[in-house]
């Protein structure tokens, strides 16, 4: 693996990459480790003659990395939190189906009267881990770093590292009526930490899943997450999955969801970002087979000097799939957001129904967005929209509301959470949804 | 019903208003007693729908002149929301959606806001419903449109009914509507004036914005007023709505000009 790090290697990704080491867990079982040391050389090797992204990179145009570069980060500890601390933090609908995990390593899970044929699990209990990577019916070797895209930068780099996995497997015709709740914490340190979360989904033929993946920090500190969450949707399956980014102001967060959706499956991610000094969310929807459905809404929320950037692709491969998109954005202060919004429709994907919208409110004069659609049609009898909106509060609004007796202040308050609860609204968990907008009340609040 | 001594709710005098450097509004005069209702007729662009958001109070207007005096107090000084606290309401000809805000939740703001400036506890979300609901029958509203975004999806007549939804919660002392009759089939338009018929009394007072005759079958008004060229320049009895009906607006310009040049 030393030789991997060579000098055709930049010299950040190097850093990081001389960070990286196995799980020491111990309770992993030699095939295990020989399965996940092939992973990580796989994850330093694709990093290997790739260069540290820069704006002369169309895909980091507007997202400038380099206070993540200037940083100096150490690995983060594996830490606990307290059971009082995990009580806070867990939702009522999820007390009985969650797994924390802090620093990207498992710190405890709970899972009440699971369905037979739900899964919920990471790489080192041993029972499991000797299950899934042994058992043929497990086979997670076919679906780990497997997603298209898995070559990208950061993905390679959390693939050379991460130190444990988020399992969710929801078994053939399994609906899991409760919701899952994956929560990400970071604890920074004294000095700049970096962690690596990592999640794999998997559900099989006619299973249906409702899962939130959270993202927090608990404490002070610089620190960066460079997560990766990968989903399989095997035909006619359903899941819905909830983003939530809410890091602290000092964080770097880059996250990537790479989904791949079989024949007649459904997918709906809501995205909710408000954390993070500077944060990046690459969303990648393959649509493998025919008539497929996404849905994604997404809501940035951020102020003072927060850069959110969010990158998705929609990838049509055959033809009748669908796509509804929304992404909408609340910029305040000197807040910059980036929405990049890129939809394949290849020739093969003839009568694909594919829209997206993207909205954004202004809430500054400093206050930037930079919004691009980006469709790539080829095929010729489809039916793809796409329209984005920049505006700041609408002033009949305003005085409509005004003359029903409410204060201006008020008014603006109420009709910029308004704009957000569109996308917070479809949230499926609604302890989760009222959370979120009790936040976006606070945040709003000047 | 006319009330000659009746307490005066609105004396609006010489008042002139602009937008963008247009004069609007040319020198209107108006009074308005308690129990009164007066409708206030006229062509597009007399200036009708502007006095109405002139009194709500809207930022794009300039007053340049005049008065207007609301329950002994000076309306243009006051703030679109002190306007409503005091019982203003203006009922809009294009009520605005906002997706996001559910209509019981916008209801329960403006009606609490009210209660506040009137030095009373506000209603929790308990009470407030049993009183909403209680509220709807006045426009035989569906409960379900309480839990629905403000105006969304609802059609043009959903959404004028809402108006008057909210005018009996907020119990105005003066109403201003403004083309609440637009765009209403028959049935629409009977349940919009049955409800302002349930909430007209001896106490308060209504204005009727209207280009058709045809609302005030329906809402019997005490005065009819024409507006032409930023001004009221008739006022009659119910009967002068009928004869504008036939007749158009062009004889009542043709007799006003003949006034002023035997006044001349």
């Amino acid at each position: 693996m030393k030789n991997m790090i060579s000098m055709a290697t930049d010299r950040t990704f190097a850093q990081f990459l001389k960070q990286c080491s196995m799980p020491n867990d111990g309770t992993l079982l030699p095939e295990a480790m020989d399965y996940l040391q092939a992973l990580h050389d796989r994850g330093s090797a694709q990093l290997h003659e790739q260069s540290f992204p820069t704006t002369r990179d169309e895909e980091w145009r507007f997202t400038d990395l380099k206070p993540l570069q200037d940083a100096t980060f150490a690995p983060s500890a594996k830490l606990k939190l307290s059971a009082a601390e995990i009580r806070a933090l867990m939702l009522p609908e999820t007390h009985e189906s969650f797994m924390v995990f802090v620093n990207g390593q498992l710190d405890c899970a709970e899972i009440s009267n699971p369905p037979a044929g739900l899964l919920l699990s990471n790489l080192g209990l041993t029972f499991v881990s000797g299950m899934l990577l042994n058992a043929p019916e497990l086979p997670i070797h076919n679906y780990l770093a497997k997603q298209l895209g898995a070559d990208e930068r950061f993905t390679a780099l959390n693939t050379a590292g991460f130190k444990d996995v988020a399992i969710v497997w929801v078994g053939e015709n399994t609906i899991v009526d409760m919701p899952i709740h994956l929560l990400f914490v970071a604890i920074p340190g004294q000095t700049p930490t970096w962690s690596q979360p990592r999640c794999l989904i998997v559900a099989e033929a006619g299973s249906q899943l409702t899962v939130i993946e959270d993202y927090i920090t608990v404490g002070d500190g610089v620190h960066f997450t460079n997560a990766v969450t990968e989903i399989w949707m095997a035909e006619n399956a359903e899941v819905n999955h909830t983003r939530v980014q809410q890091e602290s102001q000092m964080a770097f967060h880059i996250g990537k969801t790479a989904v791949s959706q079989a024949r007649n499956s459904r997918y709906t991610c809501n995205t909710v970002s408000t954390g993070a000094k500077l944060s990046r969310h690459n969303l990648e929807i393959h649509q493998a087979e025919e008539q497929t459905e996404t849905t994604l809404n997404g809501l940035t929320l951020i102020g003072d000097e927060q850069l959110a950037d969010t990158h998705s692709t929609i990838a049509f491969t055959k033809a009748h799939g669908s796509s509804r998109q929304l992404h909408k954005c609340i910029v305040d202060d000197r807040a910059r957001a980036v929405f990049n919004g890129k939809v394949l429709v290849p020739k093969a994907a003839q009568l694909t129904d594919a829209g997206q919208l993207s909205r954004t409110l202004l809430l500054s004069s400093k206050a930037r967005v930079d919004t691009k659609p980006q469709l790539e049609i080829v095929a010729d009898n489809v039916k793809c929209s796409h329209g984005a909106t920049v505006s700041q509060l609408d002033a009949e609004e305003v005085f409509y509301l005004q003359s029903r007796g409410l204060d201006q202040t008020t008014a603006q308050k109420l009709l910029t959470y308004a704009f957000a609860a569109e996308v917070i609204n479809q949230i499926p968990v609604v302890s989760l949804r009222d959370r979120l907008a009790q936040q976006v009340r606070m945040q709003t609040q000047d | 019903m006319i009330n000659a001594t009746g307490e005066v709710v609105l004396l609006v005098q010489n008042l002139t208003a602009e937008v963008d450097g247009t004069p609007i509004l040319k020198g209107l005069n108006l009074e308005v007693k308690a129990g009164e209702i007066h409708a206030i007729m006229g062509p597009n662009g007399s200036g009708k729908s502007t006095f109405s958001k002139v009194l709500a109070g809207h930022p794009d207007y300039t007053i340049t002149g005049g008065a207007v005096i609301f329950q002994g107090q000076n309306l243009l000084e006051m703030e679109p929301q002190e306007r409503a606290r005091s019982g203003i309401f203006l009922a809009f000809q294009y009520p605005l959606e906002i997706p996001g805000v559910s209509n019981i939740d916008f209801l329960r703001v403006a009606y609490n806001s009210k209660r506040k400036h009137a030095g009373l506890e506000e209603l929790d979300a308990f009470d407030f419903d049993d009183l909403v609901r209680q509220k709807l029958d006045v426009v035989k509203m569906n409960p379900d449109f309480l839990s629905r975004g403000v105006n969304e999806g609802f059609s043009g007549g959903e959404k004028k009914r809402n108006e008057i939804l909210q005018m009996a919660l907020l119990e105005p002392k003066l109403a201003i509507l403004d083309e609440t009759d637009s765009g209403l089939d028959i049935d629409a338009l009977k349940i919009v004036s049955g409800g302002v018929n349930q909430l007209a009394t001896a106490k308060n007072a209504t204005i009727l914005i209207t280009h058709y005759q045809r609302l005030l079958d329906y809402i019997e008004p005490d005065f009819v007023h024409v507006m032409e060229g930023g001004r009221i320049i008739t006022t009659g009895p119910k009967e002068l709505a009928l004869e504008l009906e036939s007749r158009g607006y062009l004889w009542v310009r043709e007799e006003e000009e003949e006034r002023v040049k035997v006044q001349g």
